[in-house]
């Protein structure tokens, strides 16, 4: 697999080839993707491999290609505070059954940021203790983010809970 | 028996001395806290519970103010998804825009012009300090002081003030476009923001004199929202909380943008990581930023008049002059007014330093005029996570200055 130039990638293939399914560096933005079974051990290895240092995850969300097989991509963001390098690791989910591991074990931030991918696309996470929407309401229907959801469409509505 | 209990059961013949040394029979209350409350502001709702004022457990449930701002950028042009930015942090609208743009150029990859950065710096660091006198004044108000609040507001006032100057608008500047600033700021700005610079020193002194060694404020904050290093940087929190722990972690130093190379400023860093470090980094950095203000300024004025949009056909309107007399030109005019700008297909992510952290804006462009995924990462939802962490333990009146030096802010949060 080609590194791009990127020392970051370079490493990441040299420890963990068979996880690695794909990497680009666009724009500057090194990028793994990721085979969804090896998600956590690799998310591990960035994390704790002496150079790489990955102690921060910036940011988790996803993107709908709608028509696309697999369907759904999860995007994290990686940030190393020590070295002050990016990282962008992403995996594929199809849409009959989506669901990833959950990385609230590798970093606790993971935990509302899946729980909006949930809110948001309706992708579970495995083993997430408290998988609740964040933003929207128990009740509401559908998952207003895929891109089949209309932006026009109602929703039903809500009596006062007691 | 004791003393006291003998008194008692000698002259209340029906009380058991049981009574007095058994178990008092207690349970953990719920608290329900909000959406919307006077000592916060921030549309949030805390299920709290408590032994007896102190917080055993809490649960933050955000999404008071969703407005679906992904679901509205997916349906607009890409110029339309600015003025939704400035609806993310209202306080610092600017900033917001600037991330987005900035995001945008670099899927287009585009360089602004140097006097574009510069306007850009100023107009970030204007907007900065009017977010942090604003987490800073209403920390004082809610913590029962008026005064300092009003100076705040006051100060508030004289950097919108400059805002209007600069883009006509106080609040929703809508002030940053991709590729440039909506136009070159009018020749009695610098005058003018340099009075307004010495005015928000004074106001500043003001505030420092009534709140910093007031000890109803200090014994409010000192030793109150205490989190540490470590937990800090696994909840991926960034900008004044962060520096409160000592991590000097600042994207305008780490990994500077626009013209922040060049400019001279000190980032603070706390040692304690409680609620007064956060206020004193907030006060320091509110000096920083006047700073950064003055070396714009005369940056500008020895730069000399130039343009503050780049020349580029993609995301540029053609000069009107042309536009009447030639054919291209029209051309080019009507279809980037009903159409937009056409991004090159792929995918970036660009963070700037907001006065809550890190705001970073990830967009995918699948080629067309209309962006395919916007996302926005709100330090105010990743920066309020840990507040279990910060509150776990204290008295419920803690959880007021804590909250307010998180300074979520609803729209930024809740989008």
């Amino acid at each position: 697999m080609e590194d791009h130039g990127s020392p970051l990638l370079r490493r990441l293939l040299d420890a963990l080839p068979a996880a690695v399914s794909g990497t680009h560096a666009e724009l500057g933005d090194a990028t793994a993707i990721v085979r969804p079974e090896e998600l956590v051990s690799v998310m591990r290895f960035l994390r704790d491999a002496p150079g790489l240092e990955f102690e921060m995850l910036s940011d988790a969300t996803a993107v709908d290609y709608l028509g696309e097989s697999p369907r759904f991509e999860v995007v994290y963001h990686l940030y190393s505070v020590t070295r002050n390098h990016r990282l962008r690791v992403k995996l594929r989910v199809g849409d009959e059954k989506p669901e990833v591991d959950s990385l609230i074990p590798v970093w606790p931030a993971a935990n509302w940021l899946e729980r909006e991918i949930w809110d948001m696309y309706g992708i579970r996470f495995r083993g997430h203790p408290d998988l609740r929407r964040l933003l929207l309401y128990e009740e509401f229907e559908g998952h207003p983010l895929r891109k089949d959801y209309p932006k026009e469409k109602r929703q039903p509505l809500v009596g006062p809970r007691n | 028996m004791t003393e006291e209990a003998q008194w008692l059961t000698e002259r209340r013949p029906d009380t058991k001395a049981d009574d007095l040394h058994g178990d008092l029979h207690t349970e953990h209350q719920i608290l329900n806290m909000g959406p919307s409350h006077p000592a916060s502001h921030g549309t949030v709702k805390f299920v709290i519970e408590l032994d007896g004022e102190t917080i055993v457990n809490i649960d933050t449930q955000v999404g008071y103010l969703h407005r679906g701002f992904e679901k509205e950028c997916e349906s607009g042009t890409w110029y339309q998804a600015i003025p939704y930015t400035d609806r993310l942090n209202y306080n610092s609208a600017i900033l917001c825009n600037l991330g987005y743009c900035m995001a945008v150029e670099k899927l287009l990859e585009i360089e602004t012009p140097e006097r574009c950065q510069w306007q850009r710096v100023m107009a970030g660091e204007l907007a900065r300090i009017a977010d942090h006198l604003t987490r800073t004044g209403a920390a004082c108000l809610e913590l029962a002081a008026m005064t300092p609040f009003l100076y705040g507001i006051e100060a508030r006032e004289l950097t919108w003030d400059l805002c209007e100057a600069l883009c006509g608008a106080r609040v929703t500047s809508n002030y940053v476009r991709i590729g440039g600033v909506k136009h070159e700021m009018p020749s009695s700005f610098p005058a003018r923001c340099r009075e307004n610079i010495a005015k928000i020193r004074g106001l500043l002194k003001d505030f420092d004199e009534v709140v910093t060694g007031n000890r109803i404020f200090v014994d409010r904050l000192r030793g109150t929202g205490i989190i540490s290093k470590e937990a800090c940087i696994q909840y991926g929190v960034t900008g004044p909380i962060l520096r409160s722990v000592g991590v000097p972690l600042d994207l305008r130093k780490q990994q500077p943008y626009l013209t922040y190379d060049q400019i001279d400023f000190d980032v603070p860093v706390g040692s304690v990581g409680d609620n007064y470090d956060r206020y004193l980094v907030c006060v320091y950095e509110m000096h920083q930023s006047l700073r950064i203000v003055e070396q714009c300024l005369e940056a500008l004025e020895k730069l000399g008049p130039g343009p503050v949009n780049v020349d580029d056909p993609r995301v540029r309107w053609p000069a009107k002059g042309r536009v009447f007399n030639r054919m291209e030109e029209l051309i080019q005019q009507f279809k980037s007014v009903t159409e937009g700008p056409r991004v090159p297909a792929g995918e970036a992510y660009f963070a700037v330093e907001s006065a809550n952290g890190e705001l970073g804006f990830y967009v995918v462009s699948d080629g067309s005029a209309v962006p395919w995924k916007v996302r926005c990462r709100p330090p105010s939802l990743i920066n309020l996570q840990p507040l279990p962490l910060m509150v776990k333990g204290s008295l419920l009146a803690d959880l007021i200055p804590t909250f307010d030096f998180v300074n979520m802010i609803g729209g930024e949060c809740d989008r």
